[in-house]
């Protein structure tokens, strides 16, 4: 049991993946605070689980940091206000995936005041930390917004040893975690540093690509193990490749173990935790200040001057582009996330949730929907999958709606990263299409379980 | 906002790669072979070449028509067809059997299942066989390179010739009898390497391809080199064995279908009537494609019970 896990020179093989042009063009140029906007309106889903209700009223005044919506489902996170101000409205708003969610509109009165309940949490041991975690609000910053004090909050019989942090960042564009490492490196270590004795995890991989040199020299100079005498914490620079970010893939690259299918990186002994996450958690261990504001990169040929902007939740996505000196070219579309797995939406009138790391506008060149055509076969989707499936044969299944064929050919495996869609000659809309596939699967499963239960 | 915008399934980048592109590069990969095909055999070589593609283009685009559906001319594949099915024809061919080969090849083996991506055989391959069977005499009867008439009683080609009467270096230049684009080795290589670097096709199929013959050549008495340089072996394995149609897309069905091919090249032409095994065993491998498909599936990432990485 006590013996010293070891860490890999270099990666180790993953199957797949893609070059995609990096194009990280803001990631030389430091972060700006964006001014105080008029309002802000904070979605009441901004993580996976149960959203939050409203526990304000229209006319209250609320604070920075105050608690402005909640829920006590265990997976879910608490809400809290980005600016000082009066409420204006509780309404229905469209989230970007076009689902109508509440949301708290909150007129700014500029002066940013703190709520005065805010301080920081003591920490003894590991439930302090998961309730501290709770009520900061952190969810997974990286992009999929899953509660954090529930990932933390690890089964004994798990046994996970390794803590990853995910600083791949391997989407086009987006620059915010790279930042984050450059402007932000201390609150980093102390976050891992604390993370791993209050989870008693034995090492510490930093996996991040070696496009971002000077992120890795920041990195090493304070991570590596010259440095530390324990030896428990070292970076893996890893070659450019899409998508190393995803999680199974990392794992898979930083420690050799393969998370089984259908089941969470806990089961291959891992935790993994964006860097930005780790960042904000040791703030908020330090400060008290719960999760009321990012970092964003917003860039795209469409955007005058992209930059990487740091945010108060809830700003719209249309005073974060003016912010950034507007649009040069007509947008023809706009997304929220990076190009290969973000969300296309139909206009600017959104706001910035929790999980949001880029906003991108393209021109038409950019933007140019292609038409397919037919398949040739070639099977460059099976040599681009990292989950080594094969995206015709699942696109074959769907397109006959045939549920069977489609489980067969793991259709729940894919994580829909976009390789086999970017490679694929015939611009055949791989993903759209398994997506269509999942769907029509829960259709038929909500379809048969009243059958089953009426057994 | 009044401007409409895109809104779309992600991935919102696409690489720069198309279906013609990569029916260009196959194009631009047969041109050294056609050129020694037009150096042996005179200007009838370019004749016969020019009108393959045209009646396969032509094919292509009134089947289009008549179905009703979109032209596909653009994408290049109907010139690939009509390339590579000259290629595979004598000099001496009548050019209306010629345009009939086009005909069956495009309307009837890849219009009639569907059109690109749907036919299960190699159309080329398919109507190069037809031919063969319909007009046995025409398509072998071969001239011999640099010959001024066509007429003038053809040479063996050198399978049908026994091992020995040529040298290895004659089957490298390829001057001798012999389908138009299948006499010089050399020709075919460049093409093929030209293919692997632009990653148009692995170099897995080819490579298997020819070391399976090679090794059967061996097992059934016959002298590999030669075997491997004369026919339509290598024009087989690196241009009609890696249609992408008709091969299996997982990594190990490639090497199932490569060793299938190479090992009944060898057999057919030793134990058949037919000197020439190359286009039958390519045959029978694609319509057993579907099957090696399905028996070589690979396994999904995350399939495995047990981790099997460091220990824990």
């Amino acid at each position: 049991m006590e013996s010293k896990l070891t860490f890999p020179k270099k990666p180790y093989r993953t199957h797949g993946g893609v070059h995609v042009p990096h194009r990280k063009n803001t990631a030389s140029a430091q972060s700006v605070y964006m001014p105080v906007p008029k309002s802000v309106t904070i979605s009441m889903s901004q993580h996976i689980g149960a959203p939050c209700k409203p526990t304000v009223k229209v006319g209250d005044t609320v604070a920075v940091g105050q608690v402005i919506g909640n829920n006590d489902a265990y997976v879910s996170a608490p809400i809290h206000s980005s600016v000082s101000g009066i409420v204006k409205k509780i309404d229905k708003i469209t989230a970007a995936d076009g689902s109508k969610v509440d949301a708290i509109t909150i007129e700014s009165d500029g002066e940013m005041r703190m709520y005065e309940g805010i301080k920081p949490p003591v920490i003894n041991d590991l439930s302090d930390l998961l309730k501290a975690t709770r009520e900061s609000g952190l969810v997974g910053l990286g992009g999929a917004g899953f509660p954090t004090h529930v990932k933390l909050n690890i089964p004994i019989d798990k046994n996970v040893d390794t803590l990853i942090i995910n600083l791949a960042e391997c989407e086009p564009y987006i620059t915010a975690d790279h930042r984050e490492v450059i402007e932000n490196s201390w609150n980093i270590m102390s976050g891992i540093y604390t993370l791993k004795d209050i989870l008693k995890l034995k090492r510490v991989i930093i996996g991040i690509e070696d496009n971002k040199p000077d992120a890795i020299k920041v990195l090493k100079t304070i991570a590596d193990h010259e440095i530390d005498k324990y030896d428990e914490v070292r970076v893996l620079p890893l070659k450019a490749s899409y998508p190393y970010g995803a999680e199974k893939v990392l794992i898979k690259a930083c420690t050799n173990r393969v998370v089984p299918m259908g089941k969470l990186p806990a089961d291959a002994g891992c935790l993994v935790m964006n860097v930005a996450s780790i960042a904000f958690l040791s703030y908020y261990l330090k400060s008290g200040i719960p999760l009321v504001k990012r970092r964003i990169t917003v860039d795209g040929d469409a955007i005058a001057e992209p930059k990487n902007v740091i945010v108060p939740i809830g700003t719209s996505v249309k005073d974060i582009i003016d912010f950034c000196g507007g649009y040069k070219q007509e947008p023809k579309k706009l997304i929220l996330g990076g190009p290969m797995m973000g969300s296309s939406v139909s206009d600017d009138s959104l706001f910035i949730a929790k999980q949001n790391n880029a906003i991108l506008a393209f021109s038409e060149k950019e933007a140019k929907l292609m038409e397919p055509s037919a398949c040739i076969h070639c099977g460059k989707c099976v040599d681009a999958c990292p989950m080594c499936l094969m995206p015709t044969s699942i696109c074959k299944a769907v397109n006959a709606k045939d549920v069977d064929a489609m489980m067969k050919a793991n259709i729940m495996n894919c994580m829909e990263c976009g390789c086999c869609a970017y490679v694929c000659p015939a611009n055949r809309h791989l993903v759209n299409n398994i997506r269509l596939g999942k769907q029509i699967i829960n259709n038929e499963k909500k379809r048969l379980m009243p059958l089953k239960e009426g057994k | 906002m009044e401007n409409k915008m895109y809104v779309s399934s992600s991935p919102h980048f696409r690489s720069n790669s198309s279906t013609a592109k990569i029916m260009l590069d196959v194009i631009i990969a047969l041109v050294p072979a056609s050129i020694a095909s037009v150096i042996f055999f005179g200007f009838r070589a370019l004749m016969l070449i020019g009108v393959c593609v045209a009646s396969c283009v032509l094919s292509e685009y009134v089947a289009r028509k008549i179905m009703k559906r979109d032209t596909t001319i653009g994408d290049l594949s109907a010139v690939v067809t009509g390339l590579l099915l000259a290629l595979n024809l004598p000099v001496s061919i009548n050019p209306l059997i010629a345009v009939f080969g086009c005909v069956v090849a495009i309307i009837v083996v890849k219009q009639m299942f569907g059109g690109l991506g749907m036919n299960f055989v190699n159309p080329a391959l398919a109507a190069r066989i037809v031919l063969l069977v319909s007009f046995p005499n025409a398509m072998m009867t071969w001239t011999d390179a640099f010959s001024k008439d066509i007429d003038a009683v053809a040479s063996a080609t050198p399978l049908v010739a026994q091992s020995g009467t040529y040298s290895y270096t004659q089957l490298l230049l390829g001057a001798h009898g012999g389908s138009l684009g299948e006499t010089c080795a050399i020709a075919l290589v460049l093409g093929g390497v030209y293919l692997v670097i632009k990653k148009v096709i692995s170099p897995v199929i080819p490579c298997v391809y020819i070391v399976s013959a090679g090794l059967m050549a061996l097992i059934v008495g016959q002298d590999p080199l030669y075997q491997i340089l004369s026919g339509g072996l290598l024009l087989g394995a690196i241009f009609m064995a890696t249609d992408y149609v008709t091969c299996p897309i997982t990594k190990w069905g490639k090497v199932v279908y490569a060793v299938g091919c190479g090992v009944l090249t060898i057999l057919l032409r030793t134990y058949s009537n037919m000197p020439e095994g190359a286009s039958f065993s390519i045959l029978l491998m694609n319509i057993l494609t579907p099957l090696i498909e399905m028996a070589t599936t690979p396994k999904p990432f995350g399939a495995v019970k047990k981790a099997k990485g460091d220990k824990k």
